[in-house]
């Protein structure tokens, strides 16, 4: 089985099937995650380049992890060491990483469609690895993971994605894949953090916090940016901890059995209590753990390997 | 020398319309009539089938010289102007320098002269600097030959600088333009802002940055008397609050773009930079209400924004690409598309291109009348033709036309009675 297309840039092309058939690939090289030596020879020969224009430590390991697990050759460009500040353009740099053979180009990039862009240009497979504020594909599929993991139906599951939608890919990435699996979506901020029109997505938007927690099974909680402060979005991280911040409290008006998801860096205290990141019901290490093997099944569908 | 146009149909806005003859003599518009005779010295356009009318009038180029001749310059753009029939365009000042100063705007009527192919016509800064912060000489602008004052693409956000630039054009007779735009409002936005903006993940340009300073220079217009000309508008919001002004007496005037009367936002999609452009496309309800304001005269002419990009500034990922597509060689089908569509009589269109835009800054053109320079457009409407931005006289290719079956065009073009411009016969 593979995925019969040439790149993953988005998750709303994707079928259920296709959805399902990434995470039981991920089932099976969860199991080789687990071994004593990490390694299976399914992509031997191939090469996989970490494109990366913005800053990344954990998607960037987690996928230099996967690829090497498989077996792959991995490179990663970051643009302080490529010709990108020499004013390349970013179809130029990624030609020449094709003309030396590469044949997945994993890209991150600041602006939304890059990725698209590439994918139009070059015919190595080109996997998102979060554009702009678009979509972060790789991370929502190891969001449903987890989820899945924990033993969830995703029809009718009730999710909270609490935080600035308006500037988050993955929260975009999980919208589409969570509303296709049949899931309720909830999404909770104020309405600076909500982009225009996103209800038509077949969300409902709760501007209270303990009003979209209700009944809860997954809360699904984003990264603040600290900068926005003050510019529009927020007055202070101080009104907003107290608004939308999770604490023990909030998380009891949810599901008594609802997990806590964050896809990191966390702000401590600020959109998260330290307590909750660190309890039980905190899935956070389990993604980034889940991590490594969805991302080795993408490459392997992705590959075509067999 | 002296040119005979027999036998075509012409569109004289306002004037005359029919089968009739067009004698130039010396450059001017000699007579307009049945059975004109030959001159001796002379030679004859056989027109039977086509429209005769006067060479269009652009109010809105970006000619990109001096500072970006990479894009464009004076002659390249002229070349592409007459092309598409028009026989004077207005040149926004955002070169580099900005045209602030006598000095710049002789330097551009210089380069127009020596490409002489259309009337190039600049138009002045209204501060220095196009910054929004003070007074450009406008006087001096006015006396060395800008026919209007705009700083287009940098809208002026000061209130009070407004007023003043507004009331002080009056005492040159002079219509001030602007790009209604609220800078902080668009704000780091690259298309309009709505569903799809969210579903591409791409910071968006609401409608109100257009409606919010509309309202405001149709306030400041009310106050100071001062002639108002706005550029590009391309929401419902700003053709209602036009369309009421008018009614109450301001002395506004408006124009829109072909590509804002005829493509939506969802072109957008695929991250495509030939829809990028500022005001950016909107919605289908903008559109028809575009297209209402054009069929009713709140929007009085229509302008290309002829704005050239070099394509490798166009092949950078959508949030870096600049804003802005060519216009000039594309104008002319789509605007009697509006013809087709019922939008429009063919006298209106034609006058949208022609005798309004004249008006709007003053200009003694846009006419067939006896003694005008004889600016001429021939066309034929019936043509059909693929846009082949290959095949442009500009030197840029930055269009979402590309590959667009269209009809009507342009076959020969006359300026001071000079043909500039007729369709090679092996391309036909």
């Amino acid at each position: 089985m593979s995925l019969k297309r040439k790149d993953l840039l988005s998750l709303v092309p994707l079928s259920v099937d296709e959805i399902m058939l990434v995470l039981e690939t991920a089932d099976s090289f969860k199991e080789v995650t687990g071994r004593e030596i990490k390694k299976v020879p399914a992509l031997r020969g191939k090469t996989v380049v970490n494109l990366f224009f913005e800053p990344s430590t954990r998607t960037r390991t987690s996928f230099e992890l996967a690829a090497k697990r498989l077996s792959a050759d991995v490179i990663n460009f970051s643009p302080s060491s490529s010709s990108v500040v020499k004013g390349e353009t970013l179809l130029d740099t990624a030609r020449n990483i094709e003309a030396m053979q590469a044949d997945i180009i994993v890209l991150r990039h600041s602006s939304a469609g890059a990725a698209e862009t590439l994918a139009n240009g070059v015919k190595s497979s080109v996997i998102n690895a979060g554009d702009g504020w678009h979509e972060h594909p790789t991370q929502a599929l190891l969001d449903l993971y987890t989820i899945r993991q924990r033993g969830m139906n995703f029809h009718g599951l009730r999710v909270a994605i609490v935080g600035d939608v308006s500037h988050s890919r993955v929260a975009r990435s999980n919208i589409y894949a969570l509303i296709k699996l049949g899931a309720e979506v909830r999404l909770v901020g104020p309405p600076t953090m909500m982009p225009c029109g996103v209800e038509k997505l077949g969300v409902k938007v709760y501007y209270d916090m303990d009003e979209g927690l209700r009944g809860a099974n997954v809360i699904m909680m984003l990264r603040l940016q600290l900068e926005r402060q003050g510019r529009a979005q927020f007055p202070t991280i101080r009104e907003y901890s107290r608004l939308y911040g999770l604490t023990v409290e909030r998380v009891r008006l949810a599901d008594a059995g609802a997990i806590v998801m964050h896809p990191g860096p966390i702000n401590r205290g600020v959109e998260i209590a330290p307590d909750v990141a660190d309890s039980l019901s905190s899935v956070i290490l389990d993604q980034v753990a889940n991590g490594v093997a969805v991302r080795m099944g993408i490459l392997y569908l992705m590959s075509g390997a067999n | 020398m002296s040119i005979l146009i027999k036998g075509g149909c012409v569109i004289d806005p306002g004037r005359f319309g029919g089968i009739a003859d067009v004698l130039i003599d010396k450059g001017k518009i000699a007579a307009v009539g049945s059975n004109l005779s030959a001159p001796v010295d002379g030679w004859t356009i056989h027109a039977d089938g086509k429209l005769v009318m006067p060479g269009f009038v652009d109010l809105h180029v970006h000619f990109r010289e001096p500072g970006f001749e990479y894009k464009e310059t004076i002659q390249s753009g002229s070349a592409a102007a007459v092309a598409g029939g028009f026989t004077t365009v207005c040149c926004m000042p955002n070169t580099n320098p900005v045209n602030d100063n006598q000095a710049v705007t002789e330097f551009i009527l210089e380069r127009a002269r020596l490409a002489g192919l259309a009337n190039v016509l600049p138009v002045g800064a209204i501060t220095k600097g196009s910054e929004g912060k003070e007074l450009a000489e406008i006087g001096d602008l006015r006396r060395s030959g800008c026919v209007a004052i705009s700083d287009d693409g940098k809208p002026v956000m000061n209130s009070l600088v407004m007023r003043r630039a507004m009331e002080y054009a009056l005492a040159f007779d002079l219509t001030v333009v602007d790009h209604c735009e609220d800078l902080h409002l668009a704000e780091g936005g690259c298309m309009n802002e709505g569903l799809v903006s969210t579903e591409l993940g791409l910071p968006g340009i609401p409608a109100a940055a257009e409606d919010v300073m509309v309202a405001r220079n149709l306030s400041l217009s009310e106050l100071t008397g001062a002639r108002l000309h706005l550029a590009h508008i391309s929401t419902a919001g700003s053709v209602r609050m036009v369309r009421e002004a008018k009614a109450r007496g301001i002395h506004v005037t408006a124009e829109a773009c072909p590509h804002h009367f005829m493509l939506t936002e969802e072109l957008v999609r695929g991250y495509n930079t030939h829809a990028k452009m500022n005001p950016p496309l909107r919605t289908w309800a903008d559109i028809q209400a575009v297209k209402e304001g054009l069929r009713d005269g709140t929007i009085d002419v229509i302008a290309t924004d002829h704005a050239p990009h070099a394509t490798q500034e166009k092949q950078q990922d959508f949030t870096e690409a600049p804003f802005g597509i060519v216009g000039l060689e594309t104008a002319l089908p789509l605007t009697l598309g509006l013809v087709e569509e019922g939008v429009l009589s063919l006298e209106q269109a034609v006058q949208k291109l022609t005798s309004a835009p004249a008006s709007v800054f003053g200009l003694k053109k846009g006419t067939l009348a006896v003694g005008a320079d004889a600016d001429v457009a021939i066309v034929d409407q019936q043509e059909l033709w693929e846009v082949d931005p290959s095949k442009f006289r500009s030197k840029s290719r930055n269009t979402p036309f590309a590959g667009w079956k269209v009809k009507g065009r342009v076959n020969t073009t006359i300026v001071g009675g000079r043909v500039v411009f007729k369709t090679d016969p092996v391309e036909r």
